[in-house]
């Protein structure tokens, strides 16, 4: 059959940034596809040789804002493995209820976007709404909803105080409940089954050979997560579970990323219930000897990556960053292959692209200023639409928790 | 944990490792010469079933450095295998063409820092512009953002 090249990108609805795939086609099916990147390179590498110690925490926050904690802990694990000292306990746990809460607001706003993409915006509009509540929740902990500026070599920038850790205990359950509402209803959903089941397939094999990273490993079988597999002292006295799914598909990578945000809600209570009592909350380094070290952290996307080596100056020798999506892209060669052009689009969203802003809905009456349709109404209609569609099928619905 | 693969790699890997040690509780740095780059990296990924994390180049003195990080994640340990490619002959064995997972950071490093990987299957430049002048490698440290003016730029190349 005649081979046919079809663009998307670098600019497209469907990439929120510009990157470039070739798509190889016969007819209908992907044949081969080719990625281009580069669009967005702005030389962070090189701008760090040019930093303090002090300052790259706040240049690497900017490579990506979604996940703007992920990168300053990575560096400040590789700094702090560079000088070899001790993090206080309280600075850990902190980290960690930092760390986690972006994970929710990262996969949630997956979770939306990869509902959006296949045309199910409900998804989209209820993962966002529940995304707020983190967003709020980060804002009175650090100052900001995105961009923290917490992390620095050797510990965090600031405190929380009681009014605050109140706050977050009081309204993370706010999250976990509509959350686990939409998971339930994800999980069971025929339509997503049939859109997203056997699409896209990472094989075990394939997962290992082309590195991949974070959700896109995990749910191809493969348990891999710094969080585990590099001893970080913050999560060692805390309970959790690496979550893994065998199928490797697109529903397989969604399902990882949805159980995680209860994992990450049950970290978020553990620290900031079991942390200590006043104490230090930086290790207060002076001098940066010279060395080398090197820092992992699970990002929400996958394993971030940094590596700094000191020549005894005030500024880094030489700083790499490797952020997920550089091992996870190439996948695309092993996933995409033999699928049809409709789903690659999907597939590529599959390893979560980026993109940041917010929605919610209500209808008003305009006469009385009434609510017509509150959040209730709403669920009904979708659990009912659910229901029929099941029955149609044969299948027997099961019973959602209708409590937000 | 790390003192048992130590004992194990300087088994297995015998005359191919210059120097090892444990800098730290789970670091391993590993020195080889580039010519056994192959046969360590296929050793480590293959049988010894690590992970591949990715690689850092950097200019040195005497020639560039290259830092395969590698993790073995059940025994939590990561594993980085240095070699110092001497100039002016900055070549080396690729990786990529047994590994995947290797293609693409070999084609950074090749773009960034000027050196070649012999075998590598798709060498085109991965970050840089198409149009970006030949022969200029912004992460050498002598590299400054002056270097490059707007007449380098050769546009054709690129295709615009």
């Amino acid at each position: 059959m005649k081979q046919t090249i079809i663009p998307l990108g670098p600019y497209h609805p469907l990439l929120e940034e510009p990157e470039h795939f070739k798509l190889y086609v016969e007819g209908e099916r992907v044949v081969d596809l080719d990625v281009e990147i580069g669009y967005n390179h702005r030389g962070i590498e090189k701008l760090s040789e040019g930093k303090t110690w002090d300052q790259v925490p706040y240049l690497v926050e900017r490579i990506c804002g979604i996940c703007s904690t992920s990168h300053p802990m990575a560096y400040c694990l590789a700094v702090e493995d560079l000088v070899g000292c001790e993090i206080p306990r309280r600075a850990q746990l902190l980290r960690v209820v930092v760390c986690e809460l972006e994970r929710i607001h990262s996969h949630l706003l997956w979770v939306g976007l990869a509902g959006h993409f296949i045309g199910y915006n409900t998804v989209w509009m209820w993962a966002w709404k529940y995304r707020e509540t983190i967003l709020e929740i980060c804002e009175k902990l650090t100052g900001n909803r995105n961009h923290y500026a917490m992390f620095k070599p050797g510990g965090v920038r600031r405190d929380f105080n009681k009014e605050q850790i109140d706050y977050a205990l009081e309204h993370i359950v706010d999250v976990e409940k509509p959350t686990r509402m939409l998971t339930d209803a994800i999980l069971d959903d025929p339509v997503i089954h049939k859109r997203l089941k056997g699409i896209g397939v990472l094989t075990e094999k394939d997962a290992i050979l082309y590195s991949a990273l974070g959700p896109t490993s995990r749910g191809s079988n493969v348990p891999w997560d710094a969080r585990n597999d590099e001893p970080l002292d913050g999560f060692k006295d805390l309970k959790w579970k690496v979550i893994v799914q065998k199928d490797g598909d697109v529903f397989s990578k969604g399902v990882v990323r949805l159980l995680e945000c209860f994992e990450s809600v049950s970290l978020i209570k553990q620290a900031l219930i079991g942390l200590p009592e006043g104490g230090a909350i930086d290790a207060d380094i002076k001098e940066i000897p010279a060395g080398e070290g090197c820092g992992r952290y699970e990002a929400p996307r996958g394993e971030v990556f940094h590596y700094v080596r000191s020549d005894g100056s005030n500024m880094p020798y030489r700083h790499k960053v490797r952020a997920p999506t550089f091992n996870n892209l190439p996948t695309f060669k092993a996933s995409c292959k033999g699928e049809t052009i409709a789903d690659v689009a999907l597939i590529t969203a599959s390893i979560d692209p980026c993109y940041c802003c917010t929605e919610r809905v209500a209808v008003v009456d305009k006469n009385n200023n009434e609510k017509i349709l509150r959040e209730k109404d709403l669920l009904k209609l979708s659990v009912d639409k659910t229901m029929s569609i099941m029955k149609k099928l044969g299948k027997t619905p099961p019973l959602y928790n209708m409590e937000i | 944990m790390s003192k048992e693969i130590i004992k194990d790699l300087k088994k297995k890997l015998k005359g191919k490792i210059i120097d090892m040690a444990e800098v730290r509780d789970n670091r391993i740095y590993v020195r080889i010469d580039p010519k056994n780059i192959l046969a360590v990296i296929e050793y480590l990924f293959f049988k010894y079933k690590c992970k591949f994390c990715t690689a850092s180049g950097m200019e040195m003195r005497e020639g560039i450095e290259i830092i395969y990080h590698l993790a073995r994640e059940d025994k939590k340990t990561l594993i980085n295998v240095k070699t110092l490619i001497p100039f002016p002959n900055l070549e080396i064995d690729s990786v990529g063409k047994k590994i995947p997972a290797f293609r693409w950071i070999e084609r950074e490093i090749n773009e960034m820092l000027g050196v070649t990987f012999v075998g590598h299957p798709d060498m085109r430049r991965l970050i840089l512009a198409d149009s970006f002048p030949k022969g200029k490698y912004p992460l050498r440290k002598n590299f400054k953002h002056s270097d490059v003016t707007d007449e380098d730029y050769d546009y054709e190349r690129s295709g615009l």
